[in-house]
């Protein structure tokens, strides 16, 4: 019943566009007559409890004053015997009672313990290496040596399907595919926020498994598709990437991303406090902040996942360009919807289907790949 | 779990009172059964009361004299001991009626709230939706309809029967002894004093708790939300400090709350074995005088004994219903919010045409359809619905003072594809929202084939409109039935050429099922590609004359649109077509294309008109200036 109360609630744009109140309203009539037979059915067992207890606790009086009664003209019973007698099994009654209240309570309790349970027993399946601590990420290279991959642990459901490619330190890598074609999975391996089901990952030369795991995403910078900004000052979210950070070197990652301007505009410029979520910035405003933060961590390599899909075209290539310019050695790679974000990039692999469909320069492709031609092309529609 | 003593900070309600009232309407609806639970409850309460008096008839007249006798005479005994069964069976019997019947009156009363709550629900205008998160809402219907349940079956009748012990042991002891009986009184006031004053000092951690929970869930929902942040930024460490700390304030006020919530328990317990003892005490040195009889003794300490818990109970019940009318008055609050107001008097109905080309009303589906309109001299006119939609100098705000549109004027003729463009915050989508009625135009200036739209029914409006919006919103059920959603009765062949016109057919034949294959949660088991086919088909089987498309596109990729678009020409054709988009690629092929900026409308042309512009519109395109 709280399912269809939920979908609903998110739904009623639909349930009103539609005109389908009516129709909703019996579903939830159906569901909500379920709920009152399983109440009913319930709660038959338990309102038993009261009379119980009552009829138990009656039945020991009457004996007691039968059997009692007979005692004490017997003469094997005093009268004040009689009465601490009742007292007690007054007191065992209210004792009995009390036992099977804490075990109504603790059958209770015992289902929400197994959840917790299930919680903290689910396996840390990435877990840091027990090998070399002090191993470092020398530089930015990246070897995907045929890498499968999949979400729900099966094979045969891959999303990420006998992946293979390199990149050199410092250069300039875009991704490009259609909406579920593994482009997010691809490089969430890197900082292994997931693990590979088959081949390896390396970066700078070693494959990720070997590295302790902050070591590992100290240097891979990661600016995800959904980002996430926290309640707090913008200066305190930017710090994030780097607690130690001076309010220079703040500046000048902001200025990188291109987000200095309007963090200036505000009249508490880097002190504007942040609703939960960055609810009080735009989303391209979002996506620049979470540049710079990911920017100050003075990272090898720097992941854009998407980042910059709010952000107009001639502010995303100025990024592009800040990037370029001011993070030589840090190996980039974009991933983007628009063809222009990855169109100067030193190369750029095609993503279909979970495959590497091809790699090649921008004009290397257009000339002799389908899928990048067409993106292309949809996009270009017009643009004369 | 709080001790049996502990009085929860419960939310209070505002009008105790009312809601009690609002809450009685509800159960008046058992009259009877009602009356029956009353009466089982006294016949319950007074068995319990009585059983305990028999002790002082049966020590004094058929215990005491015949101590020692040879030959007692048990029969006098015997039946006494039959008549206290008898009572106790009653007593018995009594409070199984009262929990049973109460158990029926209770689960209909909820099943009744619930059903009226969410159908009230279903009615109130998308503002209030606006304005109140989903959580809120769930809440009516998880946390507040339990507390009433709890208060319902449970709560009111053991109060009521624990109230009426309570009068009764009372009336009894007053008949037994007066004497003790102010020495009862006397400690019984002792140990209200301390239930109050250690009840208030953990109520005050109570509160607090409550507090803390707040925060440390809303840390624990912030951080799961930006998981994959803290990871990548590896602040897993920092994170769980953060964490320790609210924690640890959440571990003190529960501790403390907690314990002053359990000495309440021990401490009550040895009062009320100290009232015992004296009773026992002094009921002995007033025997001893001659004053009083053992029997009396006897049944007088047993009350004392029995005193204590129904006292509990009442304590306990108290706070248990003051936070269930709490929830009642939040539900009620729901309950009293204005449902959407409908003063249509325009309908939409079956037409065909005469012979002399005028309407006539029909009974059945024709393909075609007509505005019924009455006059004031009670004569019917029909207009045929054709999708010309004119706004004339809209201005609108969803706050007052708040202008979102600002003398917004614009026209579209039957079969004409217009777009809206601009950022967010421009007001595109309210255009729409107009439109259907989501809300309303305080002075009306929109017209629907000349028909002021504030004069037509909204179910009639909404029917003659269809909506694809960004956020397709699937329902829980088979592919089939989703997009019947969209016509209810229609066949299963109409559901499938639908799915044809939209592109929709290929890749649910493919499904492992095909039309039947189950969809849960949002269709989570579908691409946003192949879900907003889905929802282009719902659209299309309703097979309105207006069509609004919403962002229908954005969170697709451009390529997978282009595939999509193709289902889209065709659902497009011969409609009055509205469409908000992000993407220009969308829009560029629009008969005229809107340039929102701030409410108001600052271009407007086709895609050459504008290019050649050289505005704002060009500057979108060429990517010189930012969307957002």
């Amino acid at each position: 019943m709280n399912a269809s109360v939920q979908e609903c609630l998110i739904a009623i744009r639909v349930v009103k566009a539609f005109v389908r109140e009516d129709h909703e309203n019996e579903k939830f009539r159906a569901a909500a007559d379920a709920v009152r037979k399983a109440q009913l059915k319930a709660e038959k067992m338990l309102i038993l409890n009261m009379p119980i207890m009552q009829f138990v606790m009656y039945c020991c009086m009457i004996a007691i004053s039968w059997f009692g009664g007979r005692m004490i003209i017997g003469g094997t019973l005093l009268t004040g015997e009689f009465m601490s007698f009742i007292s007690y099994v007054g007191q065992i009654m209210m004792s009995l009672m009390m036992i099977s209240f804490v075990f109504v309570v603790v059958v209770m309790s015992r289902a929400s313990a197994f959840r917790i349970a299930e919680v903290l027993d689910e396996e840390i399946d990435i877990r840091d290496s027990s090998g070399n601590k002090d191993l470092k990420v020398e530089d930015g290279s990246v070897v995907f040596d045929s890498v499968s991959f999949s979400y729900s642990k099966n094979k045969d459901n891959l999303t990420l399907n006998d992946c293979s490619f390199e990149i050199k330190p410092g250069e300039t890598v875009g991704i490009i595919g259609g909406t579920g074609s593994g482009k997010t999975s691809l490089v969430q391996l890197i900082p292994r926020l997931y693990d590979v089901i088959e081949g390896r990952v390396l970066v700078g030369g070693h494959d990720v498994r070997d590295y302790k795991l902050g070591i590992l995403r100290n240097a891979v910078a990661v600016v995800l598709q959904k980002n996430v900004l926290f309640s707090g000052t913008i200066k305190e979210n930017l710090r994030w990437g780097n607690v130690e950070a001076t309010d220079s070197e703040i500046i000048e990652a902001c200025k990188t991303a291109q987000a200095h301007d309007f963090i200036a505009s505000f009249p508490e410029g880097y002190d504007t406090y942040l609703g939960q979520g960055g609810v009080n910035v735009s989303g391209g405003q979002k996506q620049r902040l979470s540049i710079a933060r990911a920017l100050l961590k003075r990272p090898k390599m720097l992941i854009l996942d998407d980042s910059t899909s709010a952000v107009d075209t001639a502010t995303d290539s100025k990024i592009r360009q800040a990037l370029r310019e001011n993070l030589k050695d840090t190996t980039k790679i974009i991933i983007a919807q628009r063809i222009t974000s990855v169109s100067d990039a030193d190369r750029i692999i095609v993503m279909d289907d979970g495959r590497i469909n091809a790699i090649g320069t921008h004009d290397e492709l257009l000339a002799a790949n389908s899928i990048y031609r067409e993106v292309y092309e949809s996009q270009q529609k017009g643009v004369a | 779990m709080a001790g049996p003593f502990s009085r929860r900070p419960a939310a209070k309600p505002k009008d105790t009172g009312k809601t009690l009232k609002r809450i009685m309407k509800y159960l008046f609806a058992y009259k009877l059964q009602l009356a029956a639970v009353a009466v089982s409850i006294i016949v319950s309460a007074a068995a319990s009361v009585a059983g305990t008096y028999f002790l002082k008839p049966i020590i004094n007249q058929y215990i005491v004299p015949y101590i020692g006798s040879k030959n007692p005479d048990m029969t006098g005994f015997a039946s006494m001991i039959g008549m206290l069964a008898a009572v106790y069976a009653l007593g018995v019997a009594g409070t199984y009626a009262y929990n049973r019947l109460m158990l029926n009156i209770s689960t209909g009363t909820l099943y009744k709230l619930r059903t009226e709550l969410f159908a009230h629900m279903e009615s109130l205008p998308i503002k209030y939706f606006d304005t109140h998160t989903h959580g809120e809402l769930m809440s009516r219907y998880t946390n507040d309809i339990d507390t009433l349940r709890e208060m319902l079956s449970h709560g009111i009748p053991n109060l009521f029967s624990s109230a009426l012990t309570v009068i009764g042991i009372f009336a009894m002891m007053v008949v037994l002894s007066p004497a003790l009986t102010v020495l009862v009184v006397f400690v019984l006031i002792l140990i209200l004093f301390v239930m109050k004053k250690i009840g208030g000092l953990s109520a005050k951690y109570f509160r607090k708790q409550q507090k803390e929970i707040g925060r440390v869930n809303g840390y624990i929902e912030e951080m799961i939300e930006g998981q994959k942040v803290v990871k990548v930024f590896s602040r897993e460490q920092i994170v769980k400090s953060d964490f320790d700390k609210i924690n640890d304030e959440l571990f003190h006020a529960a501790a403390n709350a907690h314990t002053f919530a359990g000495i309440l328990m021990p401490i009550i317990g040895n009062l009320s074995y100290m009232l015992y003892s004296l009773t026992a005490a002094v009921g002995a040195i007033m025997s001893i005088k001659g004053y009083i009889d053992i029997g009396t003794i006897a049944s007088f300490l047993q009350y004392t004994r029995t005193f204590t818990q129904p006292l509990n109970q009442i304590s306990q019940q108290m706070s248990a219903i003051l936070t269930a009318l709490a929830g009642a008055e939040r539900i009620f609050e729901v309950l009293d919010e204005k449902p959407e107001v409908d003063e249509g008097i325009v309908e939409l109905v079956h037409a065909r045409k005469k012979d002399r080309g005028e309407l006539e009303e029909a009974e059945k589906y024709t393909g075609m359809w007509a505005w019924r309109q009455p006059n004031e001299d009670g004569s019917i006119n029909y207009s045929e619905l054709k999708g010309d939609v004119r706004f004339e100098d809209v201005t609108f705000g969803y706050e007052e003072n708040k202008t979102v549109l600002d003398g917004i004027s614009l026209y579209a003729k039957p079969g004409q594809k217009i777009a809206f463009v601009g950022s967010t915050g421009a007001g595109k989508t309210t255009i729409t929202n107009l439109i259907n009625r989501f809300y309303d135009v305080p002075d009306g200036k929109i017209r629907y084939d000349g028909i002021n739209i504030n004069k037509i029914r909204k179910a009639d409006l909404r029917r003659s409109l269809s909506m694809v919006l960004q956020d397709t919103h699937l329902f829980t059920g088979t592919v089939m039935e989703n997009i019947r959603y969209g016509k209810l009765d229609a066949t299963d062949e109409e559901v499938i050429n639908a799915a044809k016109l939209a592109n929709a057919h290929s890749f649910i034949k493919h499904l492992p099922r095909g039309y039947n294959t189950m969809l849960t949660s949002d269709g989570a088991n579908l691409s946003q590609g192949q879900r907003q086919l889905l929802a282009i088909a719902r659209a299309a089987v309703a097979n309105p004359p207006v069509l609004i498309l919403d962002e229908a596109t954005s969170s697709i990729d451009t390529r997978t649109e282009a595939l999509i678009e193709k289902g889209m020409n065709t659902l497009m054709e011969g409609r009055t077509v509205f469409v908000i988009a992000h993407r220009l690629s969308t829009v560029r092929n629009s008969d005229a294309i809107m340039v929102l900026e701030n409410g108001t409308i600052i271009e407007r042309g086709d895609h050459e008109d504008l290019i050649a512009a050289q505005g704002k519109y060009y500057q979108l395109y060429t990517g010189m200036f930012e969307l957002s």
